[in-house]
């Protein structure tokens, strides 16, 4: 373990000839978006192609009595208007269930409401027309009878008797729970000096991707085979699910991807809309395309973090952490979401509570309910922020009750860095983590002394500053723990395959997927580097089932550990089967030789002997002149899927420096910083940009973003003026450090980055707040997110 | 419906390319540029003008495509991304970004360019908050801005001849 300069090294300990990994290489493949000649899928246009519209429920809950569509059909350019029940005959409906969340159910949801529409914005009719235009124009042709029902909106009193249920056929209101209860907790509390105990609220809130979800789908009867231009995180998982719900086979079902304008997760799930598009295709075997635009992202793209968790930490008065105890509720919509379910979020909120600190008591109930609001599932950083705000927001809470500092109670706490392997009261099994070396690098990083000293001063001129901290652990190259053992068919492994060209230049075709993280460049990094070319001879494909190894694509963090070492190790099989071309044309031994810049050399003195470009003129066009019985084989692949771990955790902590100003409630960033492990860093400008977006969107939680609802289950916000999201001029300068901990489970040793940023943040922000106004006595704030009106209020002044 | 689609004729000059076209009444800058012109790289975000993904230049002046409509621009000069790129105006900006990693995803990023181009276009060397004042009319939800502050900033100094 080592701390790395925060700025670039050249080079890195897995220094060869062409060594990429440990360097800030820009992206090959910028251009073409700087340029404005990417492609995304709102871009895609093909021959005979229609676009849909969808109608959507304006209730939270009601009965459809009665769709009638014969002015829309009649309306200009109308291709088709179908309704759910004619979509049926096309499309098969899905259950979001996983057999290892225990007990979980859910619904059956089809592509489009059939008799009755569960949240506001569930799409009830589709209309085909020749453009977008036409087709909203005769949305508002069709007149829909609807009787509004009750609906179930507050989480709080969804299981109660009296509460209507939403799906009679699952009995109550309750998708999912899970209790644990780990250790002697009540012992420890009685044994602890102080107890302290808090709701904390999460909003929910959602991802705003800058591009609405898109996707183009194009059934050509002639193959009987459906191509899917899809906005997609996830497209041989998607392949499945298309192909099992129009009951087609996997071989034909083509999904592709090209650029994609932001996800965070959003774009990983199954959604009625698309799917519905896929079937209409189907149905009217011509192109279909369907963008949802901003007001629809709203009402549809997957909500996240609508909790509320009491919780409670004990504490003894020289710091150590007896027990944490947390009771979370969640709502999660009409239904758990297909495939990965809307219990997975629950799930890793009791998973992660504590994560951080070596207490063996812990205590934990989650309910995941039912509601008639837009549905919640899986979004950057799942579960984290939750629980990380939890666990930092008692851990500061209750190191000011016993006035001690709060990177004090964490040095005391937190798992001791040469105690590994070590496992959390949750029984999350952790490889190797760095907490204190991180604390002590963001300590020196921050000028901790310097800033408390000037928080003082200030103090003292009425300037209230904040000095907040959160440590966390992230979850990180998923095994087959995550999901396939619960039955869904999402893998954890990844392939790559690299090709020699016959010019000499390589191809990479990898199952991970591109949304602007830079997984291109860093497999191009990986592969460069093993097999021992310069990056601008390597060219990267992804995001087409057709055309790449079957892979899980990207989410979790896993690009880069799980599909970088595929390609590590594709190029180094690469390398191996060049060399013995190499070897038979030169007749020398392989193993005497090397690659180096594109080149064939002596191994020892370096001397150049065949270039690469001659290699292949000779493998390809005249084989005839290799010994007899060698065959070349310059195309390899390799899969990767980590074994040893469940999850190669990463740890970190944040600090945050805000100024609040106690007349206006307004807070005012001054600076962030954020110290993490991911193991090997293959690009550290990529990481710290990873750190950065991520920390970010986490700050956006804590200070601006939800989604408002009224008790009737109608979205208050839903446009991008009312519902609020950081822009550049509230957001500070962010500053990144890093510790190195390799994971062993790959030559490679990289683990993810994506996720810690988000996971910190909001529980940072919090604590820095808090931090500032505790002189005021102000009433701690919990309840996230933390806006002017709230802050003013704690403070008593309205 | 039909009759708020009327239609109307339009002459003007798109990347220093002259265009006659008849569009509908209610046509949108953007959704003319990308859908009747081809020109998708200025980008559709939320079509109320609040995200900037489609930023693009008319007379000189940054707009927002979705707030104007097309109707409106005979006889203007639109410039979108794909113009200012051939035109080479944007090429150390361009650079900038790619170098310091400025984007992501990418779909903000003409919308982003042309917008810092407005503010490099003006006197003197911004300082980093009034470059964060200035785009802050452009979400970009991947990289937290820092980056799209430095790639600025950077050319800012380059272009005043100062040392990065």
């Amino acid at each position: 373990m080592k701390i790395t300069a925060d700025t670039p090294p050249v080079l890195s300990v897995l220094d060869r000839p062409n060594s990429y990994i440990g360097r800030a290489v820009p992206r090959p493949n910028l251009q073409r978006l700087t340029q404005g000649r990417g492609q995304y899928i709102s871009d895609v246009t093909l021959p005979r192609m229609t676009h849909v519209a969808y109608l959507r429920s304006p209730h939270a809950h009601a009965r459809i009595v009665s769709i009638a569509t014969d002015a829309a059909k009649k309306a200009p350019g109308v291709v088709a208007v179908v309704t759910g029940a004619e979509l049926a005959k096309t499309m098969t409906p899905w259950i979001g269930v996983l057999t290892h969340l225990k007990g979980i159910k859910s619904a059956p949801q089809a592509p489009i409401a059939i008799e009755r529409a569960c949240w506001q914005g569930e799409a009830v009719c589709a209309v085909v027309a020749r453009t977008r235009a036409q087709a909203e124009d005769a949305c508002e042709l069709i007149d829909i009878a609807y009787e509004e029902l009750p609906a179930v909106t507050d989480p709080e009193t969804a299981l109660d008797a009296g509460t209507p249920v939403i799906h009679d056929s699952l009995g109550d209101n309750l998708c999912f729970e899970r209790k644990l209860d780990v250790g002697d907790v009540g012992k420890a509390f009685a044994d602890a000096d102080a107890v302290v105990e808090a709701t904390f609220v999460t909003g929910r809130h959602t991802g705003v991707c800058t591009e609405g979800r898109a996707i183009v789908a194009d059934w050509n009867a002639s193959e009987q085979r459906m191509t899917v231009y899809h906005a997609t995180q996830a497209p041989h998982m998607m392949q499945n699910l298309f192909a099992k719900h129009l009951d087609l086979s996997e071989s034909q079902v083509r999904v592709m991807t090209k650029d994609v304008g932001g996800s965070f997760g959003i774009k990983v799930h199954t959604y009625a809309d698309e799917m519905a598009t896929v079937a209409l295709s189907k149905m009217l075997k011509r192109p279909v395309k369907f963008v949802a635009d901003r007001i629809e992202s709203f009402v549809t793209d997957i909500h996240a973090r609508d909790h509320r968790i009491k919780g409670k930490i004990g504490v003894t008065k020289d710091g150590v952490i007896t027990a944490f105890e947390i009771d979370d509720l969640t709502g999660i919509g009409p239904y758990s979401v297909y495939p990965r379910t809307s219990g997975i979020e629950a799930n890793q909120v009791v998973n992660l509570t504590g994560g951080p600190y070596n207490c063996p008591n812990y205590r934990a109930q989650t309910r995941v309910v039912f509601q008639n609001k837009n549905v919640m599932c899986q979004y950057r950083a799942v579960g984290h922020p939750v629980a990380v705000a939890v666990t930092e927001g008692l851990v500061e809470l209750a190191a000011a009750k016993i006035g001690m500092d709060p990177l004090e109670i964490r040095r005391r706490n937190l798992f001791p860095d040469d105690g590994y392997p070590a496992q959390t009261a949750s029984g999350l099994k952790l490889e190797q983590l760095s907490h204190h070396e991180a604390l002590a690098h963001l300590d020196t990083m921050i000028n901790y002394a310097g800033l408390r000293a000037e928080q003082k001063a200030l103090r003292d001129k009425g300037i209230y500053r904040g000095i907040g901290f959160a440590s966390f652990i992230e979850v990180t190259n998923p095994s087959a723990a995550f999901y396939g053992v619960g039955g869904a068919k999402i893998t954890s492994q990844d392939g790559a395959t690299v090709k020699l060209d016959a010019q000499g230049a390589i191809t990479i075709h990898s199952g991970v997927t591109e949304q602007g993280q830079g997984a291109e460049a860093v497999l191009a990094q990986c592969v460069a580097s093993s097999f021992g070319v310069s990056m601008d001879r390597v060219r990267v494909v992804t995001g087409d089932t057709d055309n790449t190894p079957y892979g899980g694509g990207t989410w979790a963090s896993r690009a880069a550990g799980i599909g970088g070492e595929a390609a590590w190790q594709a190029g180094k099989a690469l390398r191996g089967n060049v060399l013995a071309v190499a070897g038979a044309m030169l007749q020398a031994k392989p193993e005497d030789l090397d690659i180096r810049n594109g080149i064939v050399v002596d191994k020892v003195t370096g001397a150049e002997r065949l270039g690469l470009d001659e290699l292949a003129r000779v493998a390809y066009f005249r084989p005839d002149t290799l010994p007899p019985g060698f065959q070349a084989e310059l195309m390899v692949t390799r899969h990767y899927v980590p074994r040893a771990w469940p999850f190669a955790f990463t740890n970190g902590i944040q600090a945050s420096y805000l100024e609040v100003d106690t007349d206006t409630g307004f807070v005012k960033l001054l600076r962030h910083w954020c110290v993490e492990d991911c193991g090997t860093i293959i690009n550290p400008q990529l990481v710290n940009e990873q750190i950065r977006g991520g920390v970010v969107q986490g700050i956006g939680a804590a200070l601006f973003e939800q989604c408002l609802y009224d008790e009737r289950g109608q979205m208050l916000n839903g446009n991008m003026a009312d519902y609020l999201v950081p822009m550049a001029v509230e957001m500070p300068d962010i500053d990144c450090g890093h510790v190195v901990s390799p994971t062993a489970d790959s030559e490679l040793g990289a683990k993810g980055a994506g996720e810690a940023g988000t996971a910190g943040a909001p529980a940072c922000i919090m604590n820095a707040i808090n931090d500032a106004l505790r002189p005021l006595n102000a009433q701690p704030l919990t309840d996230m997110p933390f806006t002017p009106g709230k802050i003013l209020a704690a403070l008593g002044k309205i | 419906m039909s009759d708020m689609s009327m239609d109307i004729d339009i002459a003007l000059t798109v990347n220093g390319e002259r265009i006659v076209e008849r569009v509908e009444a209610r046509k949108s800058l953007v959704d003319f540029v990308r859908d009747d012109l081809g020109l998708t790289g200025s980008h559709v975000g939320c079509e109320h003008g609040v995200c900037g993904a489609c930023t693009m230049r008319v007379d000189g002046v940054i707009v927002r495509g979705c707030l104007m409509l097309a109707a409106q621009c005979d006889g203007a000069v639109v410039e979108t991304i794909e113009g200012l790129s051939d035109s080479g105006e944007l090429a150390d900006l361009q650079a900038a970004f790619e170098q310091r990693n400025a984007l992501q995803c990418g779909f903000c990023t003409p919308g982003m360019l042309t917008a810092a181009q407005d503010l490099l276009n003006r006197d003197g060397v911004p300082s980093r908050e009034e470059i964060r004042e200035h785009i802050s009319g452009n979400f970009c939800r991947c990289t937290g801005f820092h980056a799209i502050v430095d790639a600025v900033e950077s050319v800012a100094k380059a272009r005043h001849g100062a040392k990065p």
